[in-house]
């Protein structure tokens, strides 16, 4: 495959050949080869410094003219920064709580949608205006408050308190719908005739026929939570439950001045995921591109 | 696409089959509704109520009582906290360079990957690669990059700059603290950032575009750059849209970038508004002034939303 496109763009005769601009200038082809590797570099390199530089001695590491390749690789940083910041609870607590929700977030989105946009009763469209509504309240506007409720509910320091505040996403519920109203109402009649029952309609026609959309959605829905800080800055204090960027952020504000354990504790957390990301680039990239479209 | 089966029984049965799917659907209404209003009340509803009262007062989670002070929190926010104005123009300055630079760098490296012949998906996946990694993670990896003494960004600069070109500057450069230079250094790794995703955004919508809207123009004799401006540019305008009015709205919320590359120094200069709220919040437990300083936050990023809902209706039918 050339291009990587999820629909095609070219018409038979450009077949070979891509991109709207083709076929004037040879030479701008090969400029943009070039400015795009430039550009390329600047988005790879870092990452490729830091897995280096935690590899690094620390001579080699304050070294001028700077040292690419370290002499032999040097453990002592990674072996450090993994026996002091406890890498392997935080990566499990944030693989945990991400994936929980996420699939969580998948079910709720795809029964609310689907509820939403095939089903009517009384309220629809009021329910259908809150979920709108709740998408466009900025997420500071809550915290004070969600963070009473979650002491409230005792929920400080548990897993539940990075949990229970995602189990539903007006985003997705709001995606599903857009997608769920693509499906034809004779589809699931003839499925209502050959006996099929509403629950079943749902979990053997309608969240096969989802799948995409769900990949998608789960991909965005994931990465976010994998991201957040602010939230369990504020309900997670106790080390045994931070997750990684919790545990990263604060292992930075404590080794403040020491810039080389720091890197190295950043390239132990962001390894796994470069490697998932190689694995399933496509993927991602594609399910990003669809959440961004249905939006 | 999906094949649709009709039952010979279909017509005949209807009424019946309506009957059976009401009651079947009632399950399922209840199923979705009941618990997604219990959760909207518990983690929306009340948390905005809650907001909206508590910045009524001077409201602190360690004491019993709460003294009701008016309009007092919002005027202190207005006129008497230092900080006020100054985190609010920290959070302007880096929406209104990050976000049009952001999209322009974007629409170019969509636009340069869209026309290769080959490569496309290749390009693609290394301008994507931070975005899949978290904030913190490439935070930490920027502010190793920017160390003054031994950061690569100096280091490089002293071997072109200093070593080669004899120019006379000083390599050090403070970049992180720095007043001056620590929040356009801290904007530069939001925009590499992000720049993946908004091109991916791009190129969906590029391809999207049928060719034969092309064709036609360069049968006309349009050139590269008047296909450009009158076919590429319009037909992207609702992703534009889109990424404005999101960039926008989380620019607004910036606080993970800088909360680990200069914790708001140096002289708060990095200090974005979510940042001042967050300390006023939970380092002073001010949780009244902090709810009023959300409420002002959430009328800032309100007008935005009103504004970008004008403009989708306004404009751009085609």
């Amino acid at each position: 495959m050339a291009t990587d496109s999820p629909l095609p763009t070219l018409a038979p005769e450009f077949a070979g050949s891509a991109g709207p601009y083709r076929g004037r200038v040879r030479w701008t082809t090969v400029l943009n080869y070039v400015l795009l590797l430039l550009g390329g570099v600047v988005m790879v390199f870092p990452f490729i410094w830091m897995v280096l530089s935690a590899f690094k001695r620390s001579d080699e590491i304050i070294a001028y003219p700077p040292i690419f390749f370290p002499s032999q690789p040097n453990f002592d940083l990674l072996v450090r920064v993994w026996t002091e910041i406890n890498f392997g609870r935080y990566f499990a607590n944030s693989l945990l709580t991400a994936t929980v929700a996420t699939v969580a977030v998948l079910l709720t989105s795809a029964l609310v949608g689907f509820v939403l946009a095939k089903y009517r009763f009384r309220g629809q469209n009021l329910l259908f205006v809150m979920v709108l509504a709740t998408m466009m309240i900025p997420w500071p506007v809550l915290l004070i408050p969600q963070y009473l409720i979650a002491v409230e509910l005792k929920l400080l320091n548990t897993y539940w308190a990075l949990i229970l505040p995602s189990l539903y996403s007006s985003f997705g519920i709001f995606m599903m719908r857009q997608f769920m109203h693509s499906i034809p109402n004779e589809l699931l009649d003839a499925a209502r005739i050959d006996g099929a029952s509403e629950p079943h309609i749902f979990a053997r026609l309608v969240l096969p026929l989802a799948t995409p959309v769900l990949a998608a959605l789960a991909i965005f829905h994931f990465m976010w939570h994998w991201d957040s800080l602010i939230w369990p800055l504020v309900v997670i204090n106790t080390r045994n439950m931070y997750t990684l960027p919790l545990g990263l952020a604060t292992f930075t504000n404590q080794y403040w001045t020491d810039y080389a354990a720091v890197n190295a504790g950043a390239t132990v957390s962001v390894i796994p995921v470069l490697i998932v990301y190689v694995v399933l680039q496509r993927q991602f990239i594609e399910g990003i591109a669809m959440t961004g479209m249905k939006a | 696409m999906i094949a649709t089966r009709r039952s010979p029984a279909q017509a005949g049965a209807k009424s019946q089959s309506n009957r059976i799917r009401l009651a079947g659907q009632r399950g399922m209404i209840a199923l979705a509704v009941l618990p997604l209003a219990v959760f909207y009340l518990v983690w929306v509803g009340i948390p905005m109520i809650y907001t909206f009262i508590m910045s009524f007062y001077d409201w602190n989670p360690l004491s019993v009582t709460q003294t009701f002070v008016g309009a007092g929190n919002y005027l202190e926010a207005l006129t008497r906290d230092p900080l006020f104005k100054r985190v609010l123009i920290n959070t302007a300055y880096y929406t209104v360079v990050t976000v049009p630079i952001g999209l322009i760098l974007a629409l170019v490296v969509a636009v340069m990957v869209n026309s290769l012949p080959r490569f496309i998906g290749l390009f693609r996946a290394i301008y994507f690669l931070p975005v899949v990694t978290s904030v913190v993670a490439t935070s930490i990896i920027w502010r190793w990059l920017y160390q003054s003494r031994f950061g690569l960004i100096n280091q490089l600069i002293g071997m072109v700059l200093v070593d080669t070109l004899h120019l006379p500057i000083n390599p050090s450069i403070p970049w992180l603290t720095s007043r001056t230079l620590a929040m356009p250094a801290v904007m530069a790794m939001s925009i590499w950032k992000g720049l993946g995703f908004t091109m991916v955004l791009f190129l969906a919508g590029l391809t999207s575009i049928p060719s034969v809207y092309y064709e036609a123009a360069k049968i006309d004799g349009a050139g590269v750059w008047q296909l450009f401006r009158h076919i590429t540019i319009p037909l992207l305008q609702p992703t534009m849209i889109f990424v404005l009015a999101t960039g926008i709205i989380g620019g607004m919320q910036v606080f993970a970038p800088m909360y680990v590359m200069t914790q708001g120094g140096p002289a708060n200069m990095t200090k974005p508004f979510v940042y001042h709220l967050y300390e006023k919040a939970f380092t002073l437990y001010r949780f009244g002034y902090a709810s009023s300083l959300a409420f002002i936050l959430f009328a800032i990023i309100m007008f935005f939303v009103f504004l970008q809902f004008q403009v989708m209706k306004t404009r751009w039918e085609y």
